[in-house]
């Protein structure tokens, strides 16, 4: 039967690596969490770096997000900063006026930019394709707007100072102690494991129907108006609960030029460099967009006037020569059947054993 | 009144300078159904090259001649070298949207190096050619009735290059249909070339004209406009040549009565809140012509 599967090469790097991962799957997770957990105690975890990958995880986090929306239903916003700015400031004004605790104004925070992203879903009925990115990035501008003009609430121009770090029984979670990357590691495998259950779901699937061709998915009954504002509104909580999070760990200080157009197309690009549809992507793009300007003007320090341009060349050279991204690869792997599929085939003795697709 | 007569006018005169920009968007859109993002950093690169020319005293004319026609070699140049290998491998839309942010940055970057241009503002030469216009308490900048002759110009030749010549026409054609129109024996490539080019000299000619009304630029000058040109070519219905004058027209008044009215805070945004009052109640646009959903 193996020769059957066409164009897949058996002796191919990605075959070989695939089948590796998944076989050793459950070792290589405990390494990677134990990497994880121990990453703040030893000795590379200075400020800096403690920065940079709080920084990485926090845009794989709103990668994943936006990733929900453009990469499983297929529909690109240009302004997921508006949700970004509309969590980071219900969160630090609950936090800062009504002397709420960091936990429930992060929930909280969510789900006003859930509310947010429903009312913003509503247009995607009437439009599609690029009409609907055009309202999203005007509603980035429009939560600018309210953000500088609302000044008895937001305080404008100024911003919000003073917001209080997050606590959990008396503990304080700061840079230092490595707490901000604790709750940002738990958040975004949170968030990962989260999209992870969506796409396997009866959701997800809708979403992907929905992308590949909306009116079959009408067709076959998929309630498309539904599930449009729906991964509208996931992905706006994800977002919402990411700008939640950096309203604490910017220095207690936000203002409205921390969530402008610039930050949507810097999420957007974490997405589709690291590699529309997946989680490994958002990870892997959120690691290489944030760490190029970091890294860069060290290394090439005569360059440094020169490393926005780069990255812009580094941008154009991705869409040119990768455009599904840089882990953007169609997966060798069988594909994963749910068990009572695999016991109804089993039981029709098409596979043999039932057993986890090994030989498919 | 006069204040608001004032701002009207102030209004009218910026219009006409961003439909000259939203006639980039525009055609483009048209031909390729694409949002070119790297439009806005076009016109910034307009305004420098005047600013160069006059600063090697070639004269006012002159600079903004050689600098429209730098411009739109330049928009040229980002077609051919990003845009056009990803329409030859088919990939999908969001990579070619990405793509013109990054030519966006390239651009703007380029021209903040400190030697090339910097990063600072730096000092436009005024287009105050002649006396302000007075008519009761109201002045009118000379540089603002350039501003207006200028663009009314413009777009009356761009109407008639649309509508009367043959490559009007092949732009038409494959506005309506790429593949029908190469069968017919239009050079494709040819032609969206050429589509890019007029959008940068547009962009080049209204950066020079706005330039010369504010006196400064700045590499990140392209960023706003860019932006609020394309909210007024999508107002006027994307694709169609008079909707992005309207559109142009119905921003610029807008925002220059809203900023008189309740502050500058709300100028930049004031495009956008038109922008999806319109979308939402009219989805192509003033002008646009209804897509059509083929199975």
């Amino acid at each position: 039967m193996k020769k059957k599967l066409g164009t897949i090469r058996e002796n191919g790097f990605l075959y070989v690596f695939e089948h590796f991962i998944d076989a050793h799957r459950a070792a290589l997770i405990a390494l990677l969490a134990l990497l994880a957990i121990a990453f703040p105690y030893t000795p590379v975890a200075d400020r800096s770096t403690q920065r940079i990958v709080t920084m990485i995880l926090l845009y794989a986090m709103l990668g994943m997000g936006l990733n929900v929306l453009t990469g499983y239903a297929g529909m690109v916003s240009l302004g997921h900063a508006g949700f970004y700015g509309i969590g980071a400031y219900c969160c630090a004004l609950l936090t800062t006026r009504l002397n709420f605790s960091f936990w429930p104004a992060l929930l909280l925070a969510g789900c006003l930019a859930a509310l947010v992203g429903f009312l913003l879903g509503l247009p995607s009925l009437r439009l599609s394709g690029t009409y609907l990115s055009i309202v999203t990035l005007g509603f980035c501008e429009i939560v600018q707007m309210v953000l500088k003009q609302w000044d008895s609430v937001t305080n404008g121009n100024y911003g919000i100072r003073n917001i209080p770090k997050p606590e959990l029984f008396g503990h304080q979670f700061n840079l230092q102690n490595g707490g901000f990357y604790q709750i940002i590691l738990a958040l975004s495998v949170l968030t990962a494991l989260g999209c992870l259950a969506i796409k396997r779901s009866k959701y997800g699937r809708a979403f992907q129907a929905i992308r590949d061709d909306e009116l079959a998915a009408g067709m076959m009954g998929v309630r498309t108006a539904r599930y449009k504002i729906l991964a509208f509104v996931i992905s706006a909580f994800i977002t919402g609960v990411a700008g939640g999070f950096y309203s604490v760990i910017n220095n207690g200080y936000i203002e409205p030029n921390n969530f402008v157009f610039n930050v949507s197309v810097l999420i957007i690009s974490v997405v589709v460099v690291g590699g529309l549809g997946t989680i490994r992507g958002m990870f892997f793009g959120a690691a290489l967009l944030q760490l190029f300007p970091q890294v860069f003007p060290q290394v090439f320090r005569f360059l440094n006037e020169w490393r926005f341009v780069i990255y812009g060349v580094l941008l154009v050279a991705a869409m040119r020569f990768r455009p599904q991204g840089a882990l953007g690869w169609q997966s060798t792997l069988p594909y994963p059947l749910s068990r009572r599929t695999r016991e109804e085939l089993a039981h029709r003795s098409v596979l043999p054993g039932g057993e986890k697709g090994a030989t498919p | 009144m006069q204040t608001f007569l004032g701002a009207v006018i102030n209004g009218l005169a910026l219009g006409m300078a961003y439909a000259l920009i939203a006639v980039g968007y525009s055609m483009v859109f048209g031909v390729l159904r694409l949002i070119n993002f790297s439009h806005g950093a076009v016109y910034a690169f307009g305004a420098y090259m005047v600013f160069f020319f006059v600063s090697l005293k070639l004269g006012l004319l002159a600079s903004i001649l050689l600098s429209v026609v730098i411009s739109g070699l330049l928009a040229m140049l980002v077609d051919k070298v990003a845009l056009e290998p990803l329409r030859k491998k088919k990939s999908i839309p969001i990579a070619t949207l990405i793509t013109t942010i990054g030519v966006s940055f390239i651009i703007q970057n380029v021209l903040s190096i400190e030697y090339v241009f910097g990063s600072e503002r730096r000092a436009f030469p005024s287009t105050n050619l002649f006396a302000n216009l007075s008519i009761g308490n109201i002045t009118i900048q000379s540089s603002q009735i350039i501003m207006l002759i200028v663009a009314v110009l413009l777009l009356g030749v761009l109407t008639f290059l649309v509508q009367g010549t043959k490559v009007g026409l092949a732009m038409r054609a494959i506005e309506q249909n790429r593949k029908a129109a190469h069968l017919a024996g239009i050079n494709v490539d040819l032609v969206i070339s050429f589509t890019f080019f007029i959008g940068g000299a547009c962009a080049a000619i209204a950066g020079a004209l706005i330039g010369g009304y504010y006196g400064v630029i700045n590499p990140g000058m392209g960023s706003t406009i860019g932006l609020k040109a394309f909210a007024a070519a999508v107002v006027g219905g994307i694709g169609v040549l008079h909707g992005a004058v309207v559109g142009g027209l119905v921003v610029g008044v807008v925002e220059c009565v809203a900023a008189q009215y309740l502050g500058s805070n709300v100028r930049d945004p004031m495009a956008f809140v038109i922008l999806i009052l319109i979308l939402i109640l009219k989805p192509n646009g003033l002008f646009g012509k209804k897509g059509i959903t083929k199975v």
